[in-house]
């Protein structure tokens, strides 16, 4: 079984318990060892509370049948580690540095193949939409795993309103480059060609499971998550889902992402999740689903798409995904 | 250098001894994130890095200080980088790979057969760090432990292979080493870099 499609009566997280609480529980005892060397007159070497969910709230509908009903990764976690290179390259980098962008206002400049092309401000984009919510999981090519509770838009619903013409086979996304803003893009040493770019084939962008997040656990999403617009594709590895997208074009070609230009022969243009392609450094059988442990790491199998087959497999049907990778 | 050598070789000791107590206090308070392995295989990997560097400096300082106080700790740092390679390994072993796809691991992935190589040149320069090895290999014992330059130049290429996008940290490491090296090519000549070679040849 893939994606649970659950009965309407089924809860979301949002109808259970409050994050806050189900957040404080996982680091109490992180929080008691930090109270104890607090008391001894240690430094506090750890913010070991938890982090309160922020952001504004948004009203969204819950899609259970576009949910999983696995464990989420708690909200701390999903924003104080993940890859965000504009940011820099340490896992705790964008939480660090991503309040030195600034999201408002935010316009995205839609372009090529298509009947209503334009700069569009963010409140344009959204407003004719309702959101809704999806738990999704997210399989970073660096073998590790979250579950995330996104809130947006169904990536069609937006596309289509640009009107793309017969001609736009591909479309592409890019995020902001401003190196003032994103001190990943001020380094010398970098082999990304800022700025940073994605694209998908039309067909996998219309499909149903392609989402267009502006928040997550119910709010609007962090900076350090790509605020205020970023894309979740997730039978695709994790960098596949660009974050703080500006631009957005449709096209003929197939337009080349990032990290297919730094090192072809590691991340391919399509970047399914696939655990029978190794990356050429590590497996990609397995993965971390995070939170894990150290003494109990939580690894589980990886499920080819991502366990997102029955959406997306015909998508390929005939392709030889080791060589499209 | 008023510090007498008993109190110096102390200070290092615990000086070294700081990656490891850092990481047992992160461990204690939960504070390594959500995939501590991760970290932790990481953090022990850049210890014995690091402190094979700073290992490979002590020549160039008792030199220029002209005190031998910095030669008699260096055993002790590679010896400390080495025991942070192993953990390092150990780690690997137990939180990245959990004991699984050994095979492939070690001999498809380039990266990892250069940090073993790296591991496996430290090995034999270790077990003969006692004085008993050293009077027992007598004028051999030099070149044997010269293995150090190649060992550090695999731990580097091995650090550098992980490199996703950006090298600046490698590049500061690299240059470092570089500068080490070439300190010794200076006052020593090329060939006091070459391993193994037969003393006297
Ligand atoms: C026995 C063989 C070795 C194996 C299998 C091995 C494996 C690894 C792995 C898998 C990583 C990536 C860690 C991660 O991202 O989870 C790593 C990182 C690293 N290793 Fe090794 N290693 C070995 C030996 C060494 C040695 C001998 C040194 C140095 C003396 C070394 C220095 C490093 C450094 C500096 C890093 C990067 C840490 C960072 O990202 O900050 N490794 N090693």
């Amino acid at each position: 079984m893939l994606i649970k499609k659950r009965p309407s009566w089924a809860l979301s997280h949002s109808d259970v318990t409050p994050e806050s609480v189900y957040l404080d529980r996982r680091r109490f005892m992180g929080g008691v060892v930090a109270a104890a060397l607090a008391g001894t007159g240690l430094p506090r070497l750890v913010d070991a509370a938890a982090v309160p969910v922020q952001g504004e709230s948004l009203s969204y509908t819950a899609m259970p049948g576009f949910s999983t009903d696995e464990e989420k990764t708690p909200y701390e976690d999903v924003t104080r580690y993940n890859n965000f290179y504009e940011f820099g390259t340490g896992k705790d980098d964008p939480a660090r540095y991503a309040e030195e962008m600034s999201v408002d206002p935010w316009s995205v400049t839609v372009e090529g193949e298509c009947g209503r092309p334009g700069t569009y401000s963010f409140e344009d984009l959204v407003k004719p939409h309702e959101y809704q919510e999806r738990i999704y999981r997210l399989r970073c090519v660096e073998a590790w795993s979250m579950v995330i509770p996104w809130i947006g838009i169904p990536l069609a619903d937006m596309l289509k309103r640009f009107e793309p013409n017969s001609r736009a086979k591909y479309v592409y996304f890019e995020t902001l480059y401003d190196p003032d803003q994103m001190r990943g893009q001020r380094s010398l040493f970098s082999t990304i060609d800022w700025p940073y770019q994605e694209g998908l084939r039309m067909d996998e962008a219309m499909n149903e499971l392609s989402f267009m997040a502006v928040g997550l656990y119910g709010k609007t999403v962090p900076k350090q998550n790509g605020a205020p617009m970023r894309l979740v594709v997730p039978w695709k590895y994790g960098f596949k889902s660009i974050k703080s997208i500006v631009k957005i074009r449709f096209q003929e070609e197939r337009p080349k992402s990032t990290w297919e230009m730094i090192a072809p022969q590691e991340y391919g243009f399509y970047a399914n999740v696939n655990p029978e392609v190794d990356h050429p450094r590590w497996s990609q059988k397995r993965e971390r689903r995070l939170p894990s442990g150290l003494l109990s790491p939580n690894w589980i199998e990886t499920r080819k798409f991502n366990g997102y087959g029955e959406q997306v497999a015909h998508l390929y049907k005939g392709m030889d995904l080791t060589k499209y990778y | 250098m008023a510090l007498p050598m008993p109190a110096f070789k102390g200070l290092v000791f615990l000086l070294a001894l700081i990656p490891l107590l850092w990481l047992v206090v992160r461990i204690v308070t939960g504070s390594l994130g959500p995939d501590p392995g991760q970290e932790v295989t990481e953090a022990l990997g850049l210890a014995a890095f690091q402190l094979l560097i700073v290992t490979l400096g002590m020549t160039p300082l008792s030199r220029l200080f002209k005190w031998q106080g910095w030669i008699r700790v260096r055993r002790m740092l590679g010896l400390f980088a080495f025991f942070y390679a192993c953990l390092h390994l150990m780690a690997f072993l137990q939180f990245i790979l959990g004991w699984t796809d050994l095979w492939a691991t070690f001999t498809r992935r380039p990266y990892i057969i250069l940090g073993s190589l790296a591991f496996l040149l430290l090995l034999p320069m270790a077990i003969t760090s006692t004085r008993g090895m050293m009077q027992r290999l007598g004028k051999r014992w030099k070149p044997l432990h010269r293995l150090v330059y190649p060992a550090v130049l695999l731990a580097w290429l091995h650090f550098l292979w992980q490199s996703r996008s950006d090298i600046t940290e490698m590049l500061v490491y690299g240059l470092v080493i570089a500068f080490l090296l070439a300190l010794r090519v200076r006052w020593f000549g090329w060939r006091s870099l070459i391993p193994l070679r037969k003393p006297g040849a």
